[in-house]
């Protein structure tokens, strides 16, 4: 163990999610209009990159957290290296724009390769703007090594291999994965760590590695809009309608009505 | 001129807001109700690195300087004033040594004052000389070598936290000769008194501190001897008032929060009460009267650190940051009617925390008096 582990984490900006009833989806356009609402590192990440500072801290080695996204992404890089990530890297391309999950995965699996060698990639399981979980299995499927998901516990840790717990319906499995893989994490797994005065200070003193797509030698047509198979077709906020009906009768009347409205209705 | 934080500043309030909603806000109703600041929470201040804002980077400490330090007050008071005023009260305590240490004393003190290892208080005022600062009674008799310090100093916030104590004393041989002494809180003779009952800030501690017959030797003499009175108006204008302005402008941010949420969701008439002009205009009042203050805070704070003189300017944030979040408060009870005096809500909280800080650190009459100095120097 005397080199460590390599370890990659992803970050995206997302919109801040204490923010979220201000953003208003653009009935034209159907795109989510972020202006007003201040971006953030994606809540799940901070804990995927305490994970990888964690196993840092405690085997050795070095952190390299990646970003995708337009020029402003380069704050959430900060927020790692403030963290204690060792670098930082932002793919920033207009030719990666509106790339959907799956160019996004292709275009990190690039990176990462581009980087060389790994013992494992941390992902947070999801972003609160998409929701979609995709990007950490697609990543893993690029790359060719497993994967795990909802990982809410690491257990323990070794050159070859990595036992975890991941998070079921109703409790969680112990997975046992061979390394390098992909860990994709939800909340539980840990209290993300703030960074310090001095640390926010230093990490605007260090430099953020910018790749563009022919950086990671991307096919244009695997990225951006191009490379999405994804096609929104609609984005509409749901309308939400009570209906009231008032029965009186006697208690008994009453749940049996009751009942059999919710019966009907499919809520029970 | 542009009006925005540097990229570290935003990171810091960032930061700083992350740390009070997340380990204070829990925590508030519970320093509330028992009236003590838990121990853990103060550690968590200086693992951050908060206790070291003013501090420079060669003696352990951020060196992020007084603007950065606003930044932070205001969000740690936004959710706990009690928590942000313990917290600037110890910068204040620093501030001595930052402004006139030599360079022994400041590798001697600095380091563990970063760390939280030294809390220092900053005691000047006596029953009978607070803005009257001459009519102090504590004496220093020089024997030898060393000081023999006799006094009882009163409202002294952080008392009973610190370990250290800045004291200013008169000399016995001369009484308009005065000097500041830092001394340490295990000598002979040092004793914190009675802790005070505030009607705001609970469990921000404020006390007194007794000094009877306390050997100092010369070397704690924090800048000139005689020259004393410099010493502490430097902090006490740079770091004090601009601690207590900060503490303001977090309240009147709370006050703004708090009102738009209330009147957007309470419904009279058949409409959430934000569509009453009446109401509106006292969310207007309120917004003004937050940013007012805090341009003005920002503004000294940028003087301070640029090394320019700010007396006036720090003056003018401390009385309208006080007096304002007072008005806010006010206006935020007012704003929810009945609910605006119940315990279950922050206002009268809030109230009660800003009042507090209208007489700390000067009254605002003597603001004025500073203000009126440079008002009649002035050349445009």
């Amino acid at each position: 163990m005397s080199k460590g582990f390599q370890i990659v984490v992803c970050i995206k900006q997302v919109p801040d999610p204490r923010y979220l009833s201000k953003i208003v989806i653009d009935p034209v356009t159907k795109t989510i209009r972020r202006e007003n609402v201040p971006a953030v590192i994606n809540p799940l990440d901070k804990n995927a990159l305490e994970e990888a500072l964690r196993i840092k801290e405690r085997f050795g080695g070095k952190v390299v957290a990646i970003s995708m996204g337009p020029p402003q992404a380069e704050r959430v890089c900060r927020d790692a290296l403030a963290m204690g990530a060792d670098e930082a890297i932002l793919l920033c391309d207009k030719a990666l724009a509106g790339s959907d999950t799956l160019a996004t995965a292709y275009a990190l699996s690039l990176a990462i390769k581009k980087l060389g060698n790994f013992d494992m990639i941390f992902c947070g399981n999801e972003t609160v703007d998409g929701s979609t979980a995709q990007v950490p299995p697609q990543l893993a499927e690029f790359l060719g090594v497993p994967h795990v998901t909802r990982v809410r516990k690491i257990i323990s840790v070794n050159r070859s291999e990595m036992v975890v717990e991941r998070t079921i319906e109703y409790g969680y499995m112990k997975v046992k994965v061979k390394l390098p893989a992909v860990i994709a994490v939800i909340k539980d797994i840990n209290e993300p760590r703030l960074p310090t005065v001095s640390a926010i200070l230093r990490c605007y003193k260090k430099e953020i590695v910018k790749w563009t797509a022919s950086d990671i030698g991307a096919n244009p047509q695997y990225i951006g809009l191009a490379g999405s198979p994804t096609k929104v077709t609609d984005v509409f906020s749901p309308e939400v309608k009570r209906r009231r009906e008032i029965f009186e009768g006697t208690v008994d009347e009453e749940i049996e009505w009751l009942i059999e409205k919710l019966h009907k209705s499919g809520v029970i | 001129m542009e009006f925005k934080l540097t990229p570290e500043q935003e990171m810091l309030r960032d930061t700083a807001r992350e740390f009070a909603e997340k380990e204070v806000e829990p925590r508030v109703e519970e320093i509330e109700r028992t009236r003590k600041i838990p121990k853990d929470l103060i550690k968590k201040l200086f693992d951050l690195g908060f206790g070291g804002l003013i501090i420079p980077e060669e003696y352990g400490g951020s060196g992020a300087g007084h603007l950065a330090r606003a930044i932070v007050l205001e969000e740690i008071a936004y959710s706990c004033p009690a928590l942000a005023f313990t917290l600037q009260i110890v910068h204040l305590g620093q501030a001595p040594l930052v402004f006139y240490g030599s360079e022994e004393q400041k590798k001697k003190w600095l380091p563990d004052l970063a760390k939280g290892k030294l809390i220092a208080s900053c005691a000047v005022t006596e029953p009978t000389g607070g803005s009257d600062v001459l009519g102090i009674k504590t004496f220093a008799k020089k024997e030898n070598n060393e000081y023999v310090i006799s006094g009882r100093k009163c409202f002294i916030t952080n008392v009973h936290l610190a370990n250290i104590h800045g004291v200013l004393a008169k000399s016995e041989e001369n009484p308009r000769h005065m000097t500041f002494f830092m001394i340490e809180g295990d000598r002979p003779g040092v004793k914190p008194g009675r802790e005070e009952n505030k009607m705001g800030l609970h469990g921000c501690n404020t006390g007194e501190l007794i000094l009877n017959n306390v050997r100092v030797p010369a070397e704690n003499i924090v800048g000139t001897e005689g020259k004393g009175l410099k010493v502490a108006l430097t902090a006490i204008t740079n770091v004090g008032r601009m601690g207590v302005a900060a503490t303001a402008v977090g309240i009147m941010r709370r006050c703004l929060d708090e009102a738009v949420k209330f009147a957007s969701q309470r419904v009279l008439y058949g409409q959430p009460i934000s569509k009453l002009q009446a109401i509106q205009w006292l969310v207007s009042d309120i917004y003004l009267r937050y940013e007012s203050a805090r341009l003005l805070l920002h503004r000294a704070a940028w003087m301070i650190d640029q090394g320019i003189r700010a007396d006036a300017e720090v003056g003018m944030v401390k009385w309208a940051a006080t007096e304002g979040a007072v008005e806010c408060a006010s206006k935020l009870s007012s704003i929810l009617g009945g609910y605006g005096i119940m315990e279950e809500y922050v206002a009268q909280r809030l109230i009660r925390d800003a009042y507090v800080l209208v007489p700390s650190a000067g009254t605002n009459e003597i603001m004025r008096i500073v203000i009126s100095r440079k008002a009649f120097e002035r050349v445009t």
